[in-house]
C-alpha cells in the first residue's frame, strides 16, 4: 500500500487518494487545432516505464490535486508537490 | 504404527480433554494439540490421499508446511474445508474428515488409480481427451478437488485493523526476539508477529541455554518482558505479504480460549522498518517410495515429541544429510524408540557424538532406497546414497517411523515478495537472501547463538537507521561446535523408482525429467507443467528438491535455474478474513433520505437507485406495483402529488467568478442567467459525452446551486473541482456539496399551489414564481427556498428545508393536502411521468456516447463563445456523422404492448440479416394517453421522427413494430408547466 | 510425435523416454521475413498462422522472458464473444469459434470448457441494460440467453439470493458457448505448433530497439544482437507503450496491474462462469478445483506485476458479496499482470505510424478470450500489408475521429 506524501496534509495510505492520469496541457483555442492534436490529447498517453509524472487527487483528505513523481516499476515516490 | 501419547512433558494441558472425531469416530485429545498431534497420539496412520493417484498419506509436517494432512473441519456452525490438520487447533466437539476419498481416506477405492500411474504422467491430459474434452471433463472435475465448501452460511467474524510501528519484526524465534529485544530497548515502537501459537520458534522444541536459561524458558520470559514494556506481540498471527512502502498483511488467528469465537483478523502494518527473522524449512529427503504414511520430517517429529508428547513411532530411521537430525534421533531414543541413523555423508560429523553415547547404529554414506508397507512404513531399506538399483540395499531395517532431514531451506518468501534477491549457497545447500530492500533487515542462523547475535544487530540497524542507539548487551548462548557441512542429496539415482518431490500434487522425479525432456525447462514452465509446488502447501517442502533436480536434469547449475516467483500468501489466507468487514451495507453503504421512516411507515416498496434508498412506489393494500406507479401519476395529473426529492444533488458554487467558471465547466450557457432564474443545463466531458443534466438556479449574482442527478452528485462535484484546480486556478469560486444539508419535497400537479400558498410567504402567483424561478423565503415557518420547476409537466414545486424538517416538513405536506387527496408517489412514477414528456434520464436514455447533439440540443456549439469543457471533441468528425444515434419518441403499433426496454430498432440488409439501428431506452403504458409510449436512441433518428416513420424493433427473436415521433407525447406546447 | 491417447499409451509402456522437445531452443538468426515481438498466445498465435496459412518460412517470435509467461499465463482464463458493438463481435467470435477447434487443430488439448458465463444483474435497471446487450448479441448472431432469478439461482445455487442482500439478483444472462480454457495449454499448443512448422521461438531475447530506414522498420536490436527482418509484428501486451516508444510513437494506452487469485481447491460447487457488473467481479472454478477470481483493476499505473493489499481485499470481497458461502475458503494463491489498457477498452490492431510494423495491442484485461483471433489478425497484417476487414474498425486512426468502440459505454455501464 502506497504511502503518498500529500503536499497539504503530510504522508496518507494510498485509499484517501485517486489517481487522475498524466499532467496534459489543453490545446487550444478549440477553432485552431487539428483532430489529431486533440485526439492526441485526449488519448494518447505517455505511460512510462519507470519515473512517472502523473497527477492525483487527495479525495478523502483535503480534496487538492498534486503532481507527484512515482516509479512505476518499483512504486517509490521521487517527490509530490502543489501545482 | 505404534504411535502414542507419552506420560509426561510438553505444552498440553492433560487436565482438559477434548472430544473430538476423525472421519466419524470419537477420539480423545487434550487442550493445546493441534488437531494432527490428537490423530497422531491416537495413532490413526493415513489421514489423506494424494491428489492425483490416490495414494495413503500420512501427518508428514508440524505446521504450515504440511503437504498431506488436508481435512475438512466443522467446528459447531462454522466449517473450514482444505483445513491442514497441523495448523488447527484442537477444539471440544471439532469434526474431522479426510478429504478426496470414497468411503474415506483409510478405505479408498479410488486408489485403484495408481494402478495406472504409468500412463498418467505430468500434463498427460494436454495429450489426450481430445477433441471431445467436454466429454471427459465432468469426470475429471468431479474427481479434482480437495474438500467440500459448506453451502449454510459461514457465522464466522472477521475484522480489518491498521497499526503502525517503528519497526516489524517478522519470526518470534531466537534472532527475531532477540531483534525486538534489542529494538525495544532502544525505544523503537515495535510489533512482533509469529506465525505458531505461542513465540519462541524452535527454542520451544530445541535444546539450547539461552542467559543461563533453558531455551524455552528464556523465549517465554522474554516474549513477556517485551510485552509488559510495550511490544504489541502477535503470536498465532501470520505475516504473509510483504507489500509497497513497508506495508505488511498479517493475519492473526485468535485462539477460542481467548474470545470464545474463532474471529480471524487482518491487519494493514505500516512499518518504517522491517526485521524478517522467518527462519527456515526442512527439506524432505526424495526417495523410493518417500510419500508413504509414517516418513516424516525428523523436525516435526522432534515437535510432536517436545510439544505434543506424541511419540509418532516405536521403530524409527532417522536419514539425514545435515547434522541437525541427530538431537531428532537422540529424543526419540529418550522417549523408548529404537532408532537407526542412515547419514548421507561419507564422513560420520561430530554432531552424531551424541547418538553413540546413546548407543544408536549410524550408518555413514547411507540412505533410504526403498520404503515397504502400502498403508505405512513396515520395512526400510537403506544402501549407498548414490545407488543406481534398489538390490544395492545393504540392510532391512523393521520400522514404523521414517523421520527425514534434507536440509534447510531459509524462508525466503517476504523477502523475495518485497523484491529481495536470493543467492544459492553451496556450502548449505540453499537459497539464501541477500540485498534485502533497504527498509528491511535479516536475520537468523542455524546456529543458536549466532542467530541471537544476528537478531541483535539486525534490531539496533533497525534502531540506528531511525536515529536511535542501542544499549542492550545481546543474549548469550553457548558457541556450538561447528556444523558440517550437508551433502547436497537431492534424490536416489536410482532410475525408474517413483520419487516424490512434491507429495499433495504427486509430483516425482521422473515428472520432472519428462518436463525437462519435453523443453520444459524454464523453472516456470516445470512448475505450470508439472504443479510442482502449487498445491496447498505452496511448495514449501518441494520446491527447492524441484529446480534441483530439474537442474540435474538439464545439465545447468541449481543458481542457473533460479527459483519461481513468490507472492504473497505465506500461507493460505481465509476469504472472509481479506474482505473483513465489508459485507452487506458495509460493502456498499446505502444512502437514506432524511424522512426515510416515513416512507417506510407508509410501505413504499423501497429499492436501491445509485445506492439510494428510495420510494419506488407506495403500492396500497391490494395493488400491484404498475397499479400503485398508474394511480400515482393520474394523482399527479389531475391533483396533486409528493414526491421526496432530497436526494436530488445540491452544490453549492460561490464566487465572484462563479458565473465565468460555470460558463466553462458547462454546456449551456451560464453566464446570462439571471438571480432568481433556473436553467436547465447539460454537463460534458471533455470528451463531449453527456455526463450529467439538471437545473442550475442563480440565487445571487455570486451564489449557484446546481443540482445534479442523484447518484453522480459526487462525481459531478469531483470533475468540477478538477477543472477549478487544474484549468482554472485564477477564478475566484469555491464550491461544496450541500446534498445532505437540505430536504427537497416536490409538490406537484393542478392543485399544488393551493396547497402550498397557505404554507409560505413567497409568492406563488404565476407572474411572482414563473416556471424556472426561484424565491427564498418561509415555509410552515422556516426558512427554505421554492422552486418553480417540473419534470412531470405539471405545475411543480421544489420545497426546500433544512434536512433536519424533513419529517415535519413531509408530515405537513400530507396533512395540507389531505382535503386535495395529495398523493406520495415514487422514483417510478415520476420516471413514468417525465416519459410522457420525453425529459431523458441521464444513464437510462443517455450511456456513455450520448453527445448533447444526439440529444437534440445543439446551439451553444453554435452561441456560446468559450472553449467550454467538451467542445473540441464536438468537432470531431465522429461527432458530426449524420447517422449518429438521436434521442426520439416511439409509438407501438399495438397500443396495449409496452416494448421491452433494450428491444433495439433494427433493418434488414439485402441478405435479410438483421442490423441494429438503436434501441429503446424508456418505455411504459402512459396513463395520460391510454396508450404504450417509448423513447430511444435511433440512428438518423430525428429525420424518421419528422417523417413518422415506422421501425421494427426486435426483442428476444420477435419483431414488432413502432412509429418514430418526437420526444414529447403530452402537452407538447408546455401549457401545464406555466399555467 | 502426434499427440493421441495412443501414443500416450505407448510411452506409458515404455516410461515416456521418447517424447520429443514440445518445441525447440533456436539461436537468433541474423535475419527473418517476419519477426514477431512477444511470445505470449498472441505472439505465437501470429507465428504459427503466418506459417501456417502464409506460407512465411523464416519467422521468428522474440520472447523477453519465457514464453506464455505474460498476461497469457496470468489471466482468468474466461473466453466469451458477448460483446454489444457489431465489430467487437465479429473480432470475438472469430476467436471463440477458432478456440473451438484449437485442440485438434493443434494437436494439443487446450481444455475449452464451454460451460457457459452468466452475467448477473442487480437490479431492473441492470435487466434493462442487459435486455439491451442481449438483443444486440442475438442480432449479430451470439448464443445468449436472458435469464429470470429462478433460472439464474438453478444455475448458480450458491449465488446470494438472501432477502437482504446488498445485491439482489434479479436476473441475468447466459452465453452457453463462454467458459474457460486452459492458459497455459494454449500457449504451449501454439508454441509446439508454430515449433513444427519452422518458426524459430527465441526464448530470454529482449528487444532493445527498433533499426528504421525512412519510415520503414528494417530490424531489431534485440539483447541477443541485431536482427533484420521484412515486417514486424507487436505483441507486447502490458509493454506496448514501451515498444511504441522505443519506435518513436506513443499509444492511447495506459498499463495497469490487474490481479488474479485463486483458492484452495474443492470439489465442484461453481459449475459455469459468474460475473457481475455491479461489483466488476467474476469468478470460475478451475478443473482442478480452484475457484479463479478477480474483479477491478489496481487504482493507478503499474508495471510491477503484483497489485496492492488493498484492491486484493476489494476484490474479495466483490466476490464474497456475490457468493457468500465461499468466506470459509482460502486465498491460495495471488498475482498480477500488466494489462495495456486502451483509452476505449477495445484493441488496437494493424498498421503502425512506423512502416513494416503492425500492432496487436491495447486488448487491456480481456485479450487471452481473443488470443487465436490476434494471433491470425496480426499474421494477415504482417503477410499482406493490409487489413483484415475485421481488424479495420481496431486501427490506431480510430482516435484521430473519435470513432471509439467503446463497449462499456455503449453498453451503458459507463454510468
Amino acid at each position: 500500500m502506497l504511502l503518498i506524501p500529500c503536499p497539504w496534509c503530510g504522508p496518507r495510505d494510498e485509499p484517501e487518494f485517486t489517481y487522475g492520469g498524466e499532467p496534459a496541457v489543453r490545446p487550444g483555442p478549440a477553432a485552431d487545432i487539428s483532430d489529431a492534436q486533440w485526439g492526441g490529447y485526449l488519448y494518447m498517453r505517455g505511460n512510462d516505464k519507470g519515473p512517472h509524472r502523473e497527477i492525483w487527487c487527495h479525495s478523502f483528505g483535503c480534496g487538492q490535486w498534486f503532481v507527484l513523481e512515482r516509479d512505476t516499476v518499483t512504486h517509490a515516490i521521487f517527490s509530490a508537490r502543489k501545482p | 504404527m505404534t504411535a502414542r501419547r507419552l506420560d509426561a512433558a510438553g505444552v498440553i494441558d492433560r487436565a482438559r480433554a477434548l472430544q473430538f472425531s476423525w472421519d466419524g469416530r470419537p477420539l480423545t485429545g487434550f487442550v493445546g494439540d493441534t488437531l494432527a498431534s490428537a490423530l497422531l497420539a491416537n495413532n490413526v496412520r493415513i489421514v489423506g490421499r494424494s491428489f492425483k493417484y490416490h495414494r495413503p498419506r500420512g501427518i508428514f509436517g508440524a505446521w504450515a508446511e504440511e503437504p498431506n494432512a488436508i481435512v475438512d473441519v466443522e467446528n459447531g456452525d462454522s466449517q473450514e474445508p482444505d483445513a491442514r490438520a497441523t495448523v488447527v487447533e484442537l477444539r471440544e466437539g471439532m469434526a474431522a474428515r479426510g478429504v478426496n476419498a470414497r468411503p474415506d481416506v483409510a478405505h479408498d477405492r479410488y486408489a485403484a488409480i495408481d494402478w495406472l500411474h504409468r500412463f498418467l504422467p505430468a500434463g498427460f491430459y494436454y495429450k489426450t481427451f481430445f477433441p471431445d474434452w467436454h466429454r471427459y471433463e465432468p469426470r475429471i472435475r468431479a474427481m479434482a478437488g480437495l474438500g467440500r465448501v459448506a453451502t449454510t452460511p459461514d457465522a464466522r467474524r472477521f475484522e480489518t485493523r491498521s497499526a503502525a510501528c517503528d519497526l516489524l519484526v517478522v519470526g518470534a524465534g531466537a534472532a527475531g526476539l532477540a531483534a525486538a529485544r534489542a529494538a525495544s530497548g532502544a525505544g523503537l515502537s515495535v510489533i512482533l508477529a509469529d506465525d505458531r501459537i505461542a513465540p519462541g520458534g524452535s527454542l520451544r522444541w530445541r535444546d539450547g541455554m539461552i542467559d543461563d536459561q533453558p531455551a524455552a524458558a528464556w523465549a517465554a520470559a522474554t516474549a513477556e518482558a517485551l510485552a509488559a514494556q510495550g511490544v504489541r506481540v502477535m503470536p498465532h498471527t501470520t505475516v504473509f505479504g510483504a507489500y509497497d512502502h513497508t506495508t505488511f498483511g498479517l493475519l492473526e488467528r485468535r485462539s477460542t480460549a481467548a474470545v470464545g469465537w474463532s474471529e480471524d483478523r487482518l491487519w494493514h502494518v505500516r512499518a518504517r522498518r522491517a526485521v524478517l527473522a522467518t527462519g527456515a524449512i526442512e527439506r524432505p529427503l526424495v526417495f523410493p517410495d518417500n510419500d508413504r504414511p509414517g516418513v516424516m520430517s525428523a523436525d516435526a517429529v522432534l515437535q510432536y515429541l517436545r510439544l505434543y508428547a506424541v511419540l509418532p513411532g516405536t521403530r524409527a530411521v532417522v536419514a539425514t544429510n545435515n547434522d541437525s537430525a541427530y538431537a531428532v534421533a537422540v529424543a526419540l531414543r529418550l522417549a523408548g524408540a529404537e532408532v537407526t541413523i542412515a547419514e548421507a555423508r561419507a564422513d560420520i560429523p561430530p554432531a552424531a557424538r551424541a547418538a553413540f553415547d546413546r548407543d544408536i547404529r549410524v550408518l555413514a554414506g547411507s540412505t533410504v532406497l526403498g520404503v515397504i508397507g502400502r498403508d505405512g512404513v513396515r520395512m526400510v531399506d537403506l544402501g549407498p546414497a548414490d545407488a543406481r538399483s534398489a538390490r544395492e540395499a545393504t540392510l532391512r531395517v523393521a520400522a514404523d517411523l521414517v523421520a527425514i532431514s534434507g536440509g534447510w531451506s531459509p524462508a525466503v518468501h517476504l523477502h523475495s515478495q518485497s523484491g529481495g534477491k536470493l543467492r544459492w549457497d553451496a556450502a548449505t545447500a540453499a537459497f539464501v537472501p541477500v540485498a534485502p530492500r533497504p527498509d528491511h533487515d535479516l536475520a537468523g542462523g542455524a546456529d543458536l547463538a549466532a542467530a541471537l547475535v544476528s537478531g541483535h544487530e539486525a534490531g539496533c540497524a533497525a534502531a540506528r537507521m531511525l536515529d536511535r542507539a542501542c544499549t542492550l548487551a545481546p543474549p548469550r548462548a553457548e558457541p556450538t561446535a561447528p556444523q558440517a557441512a550437508p551433502r547436497a542429496l537431492w534424490r536416489v539415482p536410482i532410475r525408474g523408482a517413483r520419487q516424490w518431490v512434491d507429495l499433495q500434487n504427486d509430483v516425482t522425479t521422473r515428472d520432472i525429467a519428462l518436463a525437462a525432456r519435453e523443453n520444459y525447462s524454464s523453472v516456470e514452465h516445470l512448475k505450470r507443467y508439472t504443479t510442482l509446488g502449487m498445491a496447498t502447501d505452496q511448495g514449501k517442502t518441494s520446491n527447492v528438491n524441484g529446480l534441483a533436480v530439474l537442474a540435474e536434469e538439464t545439465g545447468r547449475a541449481i543458481a542457473e535455474v533460479g527459483t519461481t516467483t513468490f507472492r504473497p500468501p505465506y500461507t493460505p489466507v481465509t476469504l472472509g478474513a481479506v474482505a473483513g468487514m465489508r459485507h452487506g451495507a458495509l460493502y456498499s453503504p446505502w444512502r437514506r433520505l432524511p424522512a426515510h421512516a416515513e416512507h417506510v411507515a407508509l410501505d413504499a416498496d423501497m429499492r436501491d437507485y445509485g445506492s439510494w434508498f428510495r420510494p419506488a412506489c407506495y403500492p396500497r393494500t391490494g395493488e400491484t406495483v404498475p397499479q400503485a406507479i398508474r394511480r400515482e401519476a393520474m394523482a399527479v395529473r389531475g391533483g396533486v402529488g409528493v414526491f421526496d426529492g432530497s436526494s436530488l444533488g445540491k452544490i453549492m458554487v460561490c464566487g465572484a467568478d462563479a458565473a465565468q467558471f460555470l460558463n466553462i465547466v458547462y454546456y449551456t450557457e451560464i453566464a446570462n442567467l439571471k438571480p432568481g432564474h433556473i436553467r436547465y443545463a447539460l454537463l460534458l466531458r471533455e470528451t463531449g459525452v453527456v455526463q450529467d443534466d439538471g437545473v442550475v438556479a442563480r440565487l445571487a449574482p455570486d451564489r449557484y446551486l446546481l443540482s445534479p442527478s442523484s447518484s453522480h452528485t459526487q462525481s459531478v462535484l469531483a470533475h468540477l473541482e478538477a477543472w477549478r484546480q487544474t484549468e482554472c486556478p485564477t477564478l475566484r469560486v469555491a464550491m461544496h456539496d450541500v446534498t445532505a444539508a437540505w430536504a427537497t419535497f416536490v409538490v406537484a400537479g393542478p392543485r399544488s399551489r393551493d396547497i402550498l400558498a397557505p404554507l409560505t410567504d413567497i409568492d406563488l402567483s404565476p407572474s411572482a414564481l414563473p416556471h424556472m424561478a426561484l424565491s427564498q423565503g418561509r415555509i410552515c415557518g422556516v426558512a427554505g427556498r421554492i422552486a418553480r420547476v417540473s419534470f412531470s409537466g405539471e405545475r411543480s414545486y421544489e420545497v426546500s428545508v433544512r434536512s433536519g424538517y424533513a419529517v415535519a416538513m413531509w408530515r405537513r405536506l400530507l396533512q395540507a393536502g389531505t382535503a386535495h387527496g395529495i398523493t406520495p408517489y415514487g422514483v417510478e412514477s415520476a420516471s413514468l411521468l417525465r416519459a410522457e414528456k420525453g425529459y431523458i434520464l441521464i444513464g437510462v436514455d443517455t450511456d456513455g456516447l450520448t453527445l448533447p447533439g444526439d440529444l437534440g440540443m445543439s446551439s451553444p456549439l453554435r452561441t456560446k463563445q468559450v472553449d467550454f469543457v467538451g467542445r473540441r471533441s464536438l468537432l470531431m468528425p465522429d461527432a458530426r456523422r449524420p447517422d449518429r444515434r438521436q434521442f426520439i419518441g416511439l409509438l407501438p403499433e399495438d397500443a396495449s404492448d409496452v416494448p421491452a426496454v433494450g428491444a433495439h430498432a433494427v433493418t434488414r440488409g439485402q441478405d435479410g440479416r438483421l442490423r441494429s439501428i438503436g434501441w429503446v431506452t424508456s418505455a411504459c403504458h402512459s396513463p395520460a394517453l391510454d396508450r404504450s409510449i417509448a423513447l430511444g436512441m435511433v440512428e438518423r433518428g430525428r429525420g424518421l421522427a419528422q417523417a413518422g416513420a415506422e421501425l421494427e424493433l426486435f426483442h428476444l427473436g420477435r419483431v414488432s413494430r413502432a412509429r418514430a415521433c418526437p420526444p414529447m407525447f403530452y402537452d407538447p406546447a408546455g401549457t401545464r408547466l406555466h399555467d | 510425435m502426434r499427440y493421441s491417447s495412443l501414443s500416450l499409451l505407448r510411452q506409458g509402456l515404455t516410461g515416456h523416454a521418447s517424447w520429443p522437445a514440445a518445441w525447440r531452443s533456436p539461436a537468433l538468426a541474423q535475419s527473418y521475413d517476419a519477426v514477431i515481438i512477444g511470445g505470449g498466445g498472441h505472439g505465437l498465435a501470429a507465428a504459427y498462422y503466418l506459417a501456417k496459412l502464409h506460407g512465411l518460412k523464416r519467422v521468428a517470435v522474440l520472447e523477453k522472458g519465457w514464453l506464455g509467461g505474460g498476461n497469457t499465463g496470468r489471466n482468468t482464463t474466461i473466453v466469451r464473444s458477448n460483446y454489444f458493438f457489431p465489430e467487437s463481435v465479429a473480432l470475438y467470435d472469430f476467436a471463440l469459434r477458432l478456440y473451438e477447434g484449437l485442440s485438434e487443430e493443434l494437436n494439443f488439448n487446450i481444455m475449452l470448457s464451454q460451460r457457459g458465463m452468466i452475467n448477473l444483474a442487480h437490479s431492473d435497471h441492470d435487466m434493462e441494460v442487459m435486455t439491451r446487450a442481449v438483443n444486440a448479441m442475438l442480432i449479430n448472431g451470439i448464443d445468449v440467453e436472458l435469464l429470470d432469478p429462478a433460472q439464474v439461482r438453478a444455475e448458480l445455487p450458491l449465488a446470494n439470493f438472501s432477502p437482504g442482500a446488498r445485491y439482489p439478483i434479479h436476473g441475468g444472462y447466459v452465453q452457453r458457448r463462454g467458459g474457460i480454457a486452459r492458459h497455459d495449454a494454449v500457449a504451449w499448443g501454439f508454441a509446439r505448433a508454430a515449433d513444427a512448422l519452422g518458426v524459430d521461438i527465441v526464448q530470454n531475447c529482449e528487444v532493445l530497439g527498433f533499426l528504421i530506414e525512412n519510415g520503414l522498420v528494417t530490424g531489431l536490436e534485440t539483447s541477443r544482437g541485431r536482427v533484420s527482418a521484412g515486417a514486424v509484428g507487436m505483441s507486447p501486451s502490458g509493454h506496448s507503450g514501451v515498444l511504441a516508444a522505443k519506435a518513436g510513437f506513443r499509444l492511447p494506452i495506459t498499463s495497469y496491474a490487474l490481479q488474479a487469485m485463486v483458492s484452495e481447491p474443492v470439489k465442484p460447487v461453481l459449475h459455469t462462469v459468474a460475473a457481475s457488473w455491479a461489483t466488476g467481479m467474476y469468478v470460475s472454478q478451475s478443473d482442478k478445483g480452484e475457484l479463479v477470481f478477480g474483479a477491478g483493476l489496481d487504482l493507478y499505473p503499474s508495471y510491477a506485476q503484483r497489485g496492492n493489499l488493498p484492491t486484493t481485499q476489494a476484490i474479495v470481497a466483490a466476490v464474497l458479496e456475490i457468493f457468500p458461502a465461499f468466506r470459509r475458503l482460502k486465498m491460495l494463491r495471488q498475482w498480477a499482470g500488466i494489462v495495456d489498457v486502451p483509452w476505449d477498452y477495445s484493441p488496437i490492431l494493424g498498421p503502425s505510424p512506423v512502416g513494416n510494423l503492425y500492432l496487436n495491442c491495447g486488448w487491456g484485461t480481456g485479450g487471452f478470450k481473443a488470443t487465436p483471433a490476434g494471433g491470425w489478425l496480426l499474421a494477415h497484417a504482417v503477410a499482406t500489408g493490409r487489413h483484415h476487414p475485421i481488424s479495420a474498425p481496431f486501427d490506431l486512426a480510430r482516435f484521430d475521429s473519435a470513432a471509439l468502440i467503446d463497449e462499456a459505454a455503449g453498453a451503458g455501464i459507463a454510468h
